[in-house]
This record gives C-alpha cells, structure tokens and sequence, in this order.
C-alpha cells in the first residue's frame, strides 16, 4: 500500500480520544455494577460486625462515671479480679494448647504415612467430632465425667479410687471439653502441611545411616513446622475467646475473658468496662494471627536448610 | 510414603493413636444410646431402653417451638447468605476494581474475631435499633455475619476454578447478563452453591452466642434452650434434643464425606 493511502485510512486523532473515552467510561460502569454487588454483603457484616466493633473501641475509653480516658484500661491493673481472669485465660488456653498438640501431632503422623486405606477412616474419625454442635458434645463431656458418670464408675469398679473424683464444673472438665472441640482444628492443618513433605527425604536419611528418631527430628518436625505453627496459634486465639464449654464445664467456678465481657454488660451501667475487655481481646487476637502470618512465612518449606 | 521402621516397633504409637481417635470419637455419639434411656438418670450404658425422652420433646412447647425457630432462622440465613454471598464472590473474582483485597478481607473476617465479640455487637446495633431483638430476622442477619465467610472461601474456590470466558460467549451470543450468569455459569458452580448452602445452614443452626444475646423466651433457637436447660437443671430431655441436633448437623457433611470418597476411589480405579 502506498504511504499517501495509508494516510488516508489512518483513524482521525479525535476519533481515538472517543473510542478511549467511550471505553474507560464502559469500564468505569463495570467496575461500578461489579462493586454493587458486593454491597448487600458488605452492608450485613459492616453494619453488625465492623461498626460495632468500631463503637467498642470508642466505648471502652469513657469509664463508669462518664469521663474520657484510660480509666477502663486501669481497671484491668488496679481489681485483682481482671489479673485474676487474665491469668487464668492465659493458663487454660495455654494448657488446652499444649495436650492438644501433644495428643494431635501423633495422629496427624499416622495419618499422613498410612496408605489412603487407613487414612480415611481415620480421617472420618477426626471429622466426625469436627461436624458435632461444640453444645452436644459438652453435654456429651457432662455425662461421662460426673460424680456417677462413665468414668467415676469405671475407676470405682476398677477398684482404683474409693471416693469419685470431681471431673467436671472445674478447671479440669473445662480443659477436657475445650481440647476435644480444639484437636481437629490442630490435626486438619498439620495434616495438610505433613501430606506435602516429600517421603524421599526421610528414605534418603535412612539411607545415608541415620535413626529413624534423628531423622524425624532433623527432618520431619522442621517441615511440619509451619502446619504445627498455623494450628497451634489458631487454637491458642480461638481458646482465649471461649465462652460455652467453660460456662458449662467450668459450673460458674472457671472464670475466662468472654464470659466477663458478657458479665459485665449486666454488672456496670456503661458500656465502658466490657469494651476495654473486648478491645483487649481483639488486641491479643490480631498480633497471635499476625505473629502466626510471619512465623509461618519464615518457616515455609523452601527456607528450612 | 513407607517407612522403614516395623510395625511392632511402632506399636506405641498405634495404641497412642487409637486412643486419641477414641477420645474423638466417643463423646461425640455417646448422646445418641443415653437418649433411649428408660430412666430419670443419665447415664452410660442406660440401665433400660425407651423413647419416652422423644415423647419428652416432642410434647413440650419449649422444645417444639425451639426447633421451629431454629429451622426457620437456619434456612433464612441459608437463602440470605448464599444469595448475597455468591454475588460479592462473583464480583470480586471477575471486577478489576480497586479495594477487591478490601472488601474481600472485611468479608471474611468474622473468621478471625471472637464469637463473643460479635454477639456483643450484633446485641448493640439491636438494643440500639430498638425493633430487632427477639424477631427471626434479627437472628438471621446475625447469624449471617457468622456465615458469610464460608460461603465467600467456598464460593472464591469454584470461581477461580471456573473458566470466565464461558460466560462472556453466551453474552456475545445475546445473552443478557443475567442470564448468562444463571444459565451458564451457576449450573457449573452447582457444588460450590450447595456447599455454601449446606455450611450455612448447618452454621446458623448449631450457632449459639449470638442466639443467647439476641433471642429470649419464644423466639429461643434450639441450641440456646439446650444451653439454658443444660445450665439451670438436669433434664435427660436435653439426650433427646442433642441426639436430634447431632443428626440434623453431622449426618449432611458424613453423607457427602462418604461420597466424594466413593468416588475418589472409583476416580483412582478409572486412572489405575
């Protein structure tokens, strides 16, 4: 084509300024039609979940007598009774944390070097619990460890005890019920992370003479670290917000964070004192998930030596 | 992966392991036998077989009329969360707008806060509102808060496994949106739909903090009159109610556990 008509069908500046115009305006009515659909949503969580939480935290500086400040904050250090709670939130979410890795980490090892043929049942034994309402199986918890409950009777038949123990409405049946509902959400996790650690490696050191204990202590545990990680402060977070199984396992005696929040809505005239509480938890919550989010990246796979 | 340590040397860990499967396990069912008991105790094994704990439940208005406002509230927030749930996931797969990762995470971040957090705000916006508490709808939208991530993570998974461009034929062949939408794309995304139908109902009908804060005498769901019954006397009706919970709730997500291993199993027979 010669260059004179190729000038001729070249497309005018200023029908190229339209097209462009008319496009980002059809963009810009996508985007929009595509952000509306997500309003709907965003109004039921944002308006009964992030305002509310917003409120809290503007709440929790105005005290009991109206005044603006830390004086809710204070409380926590001046009444021995929020040391109290705090501390004992902490023993008991430390406690249900521990057990539960203790008696997970095995499983989720089974688990993952058995062939799918044991596997799976296995699977199905830590989903079942997993998909039962937390309410039945704390009510479950109730009827096996009371005074003339499953186990008492048991261990009195056994001849092992002569007086039955008090299993339940204390810091033991609270810790129980509590590491039942927290094991599938360590197992489920760790699981996953072990199914991707290459069999090989553990071949390779069996090969070149080492134990079966030093591999898996030089080679299995620190690839199953991020999985370990992610579970453990899950169950840790989730642990410290519990209110069901302590208000029914606990028998009013076991006193943690969430049921004082909710103690204090009916115990002071302001909103003050359950929101320092509230806020407080959400605190400790976001830096154990972000402290999970960093360890976990440190530890992924490809950087462990 | 084999391992070359014997199975007797690795007896320990067996037996280690069939207990912690049965202390998994056996609470979770142990409600079912003592909800036959024949008498006032409940205990394990029950001394005589009955069903007068069913006829229990079943005559008492408490009871009855929980379940009702159970069944009411669970399907509501089903039909709610699923709806709105699948057109924010739809929008935030395919929009190229900016603050997706914004609205995506707030979306999912009724995960990460307390329940009890989010009862206590819920209860505050109602009290505030004035006309909320004690109403079906109240209850509805709480416990939506509780279930929209999951429809979100369930609905953000089969789009991304979706292939777009489907759906962009059918419009360029005419179809509207809509249409295009309902027509080709969501029959595909069939199992994610029912999936995010399921766990929502399953969340709003197990789902109890909120119900405590926010629902009283009457318009009491099934785990809130279990949880008061279970704190202020001893009632073996309370068998019978968890046994019908632990039905309504475990017995779905067994049925499709069993069935995608089915047929993973076959899927491995075809490949094999």
């Amino acid at each position: 084509m010669e260059p004179a008509a190729l000038a001729e069908t070249a497309i005018p500046q200023a029908q190229l300024d339209r097209n462009r115009h008319t496009l980002n305006r059809e963009r810009r009515h996508e985007n929009w039609s595509m952000l509306r659909l997500t309003i709907p949503a965003l109004l039921i969580v944002g308006v009964l979940m992030v305002a509310p939480l917003l409120w809290l935290l503007s709440m929790s500086f105005v005290d009991i007598e109206g005044n603006y400040g830390l004086g809710n904050y204070r409380l926590f250090f001046s009444e021995p009774v929020y040391v109290e709670i705090f501390l004992n939130t902490f023993k008991i979410a430390l406690m249900v944390t521990v057990i539960s890795v203790l008696m997970g980490y095995p499983v989720a090892y089974l688990m993952s070097i058995l062939p799918p043929k044991w596997a799976g049942p296995m699977m199905l034994a830590v989903l079942v619990p997993f998909w039962t309402s937390g309410l039945v199986r704390t009510f479950s918890w109730l009827i096996i460890l009371q005074r003339k409950g499953l186990i008492n009777e048991t261990l009195s038949w056994l001849n092992l005890i002569e007086r039955p123990l008090t299993l339940v409405h204390n810091m033991t049946g609270t810790v129980i019920g509590m590491v039942h509902i927290m094991i599938p959400f360590l197992i489920l996790p760790l699981y996953a992370s072990m199914k991707a650690i290459d069999g090989n490696l553990m071949r390779a050191a069996a090969n070149v003479g080492s134990s079966p204990t030093h591999a898996f202590f030089r080679i299995f545990l620190p690839l199953s670290m991020p999985g370990l990680i992610a579970g453990t402060i899950m169950i840790f977070v989730m642990s410290l917000g519990f209110y069901i199984t302590p208000a029914l396992l606990g028998g009013g005696r076991v006193k943690m964070i969430a049921q004082r929040i909710e103690e204090s809505l009916a115990l002071y005239p302001t909103w003050g004192p359950a929101a320092a509480l509230a806020v407080l938890l959400l605190l400790m919550t976001a830096l154990c998930l972000w402290i999970s989010l960093i360890l976990v990246r440190r530890l992924s796979p490809e950087r462990v030596r | 992966m084999e391992s070359h340590v014997s199975h007797r040397e690795r007896l320990w860990l067996y037996i280690l392991v069939g207990l912690v499967l049965f202390f998994l396990v056996a609470p979770a069912i142990i409600v079912i036998p003592v909800s036959f008991s024949s008498t006032m105790a409940m205990s394990f094994p029950p001394s005589g077989w009955s069903l007068r704990w069913y006829e229990s439940f079943f005559q008492q208005e408490k009871w009855i009329g929980a379940l009702w406002v159970s069944l009411r509230v669970a399907f509501g927030t089903m039909i709610l969360t699923t709806i709105v749930g699948v057109a924010a996931s739809y929008a935030l797969n395919q929009g190229r707008f900016g603050l997706r990762n914004l609205i995506r995470t707030t979306l999912v971040a009724p995960l990460a806060v307390p329940a009890i957090l989010i009862a206590v705000g819920v209860f505050f916006i109602y009290a505030a509102l004035g006309s909320m508490l004690n109403t079906i709808w109240g209850l509805i939208l709480g416990h939506s808060v509780v279930a929209m991530p999951f429809v979100i993570l369930t609905m953000t998974a089969g789009f991304n496994s979706y292939d777009a461009s489907q759906e962009m034929v059918a419009r360029s062949l005419g179809a509207n949106r809509l249409k295009a939408f309902l027509t080709v794309t969501l029959p595909q995304l069939k199992f994610s739909v029912a999936t995010s139908m399921l766990l929502s109902f399953l969340i709003s009908f197990d789902e109890l903090i909120i119900s405590l804060m926010v629902s009283s005498g009457p318009m009491s769901t099934l785990p809130r009159v279990t949880f008061a019954t279970l704190r202020d006397d001893v009632d073996p009706t309370l068998a019978a109610a968890s046994s019908l919970m632990l039905i309504v709730t475990s017995l779905p997500p067994l049925i499709l556990h069993l069935l995608s291993m089915r047929a993973a199993r076959k899927e491995g027979r075809d490949a094999g």
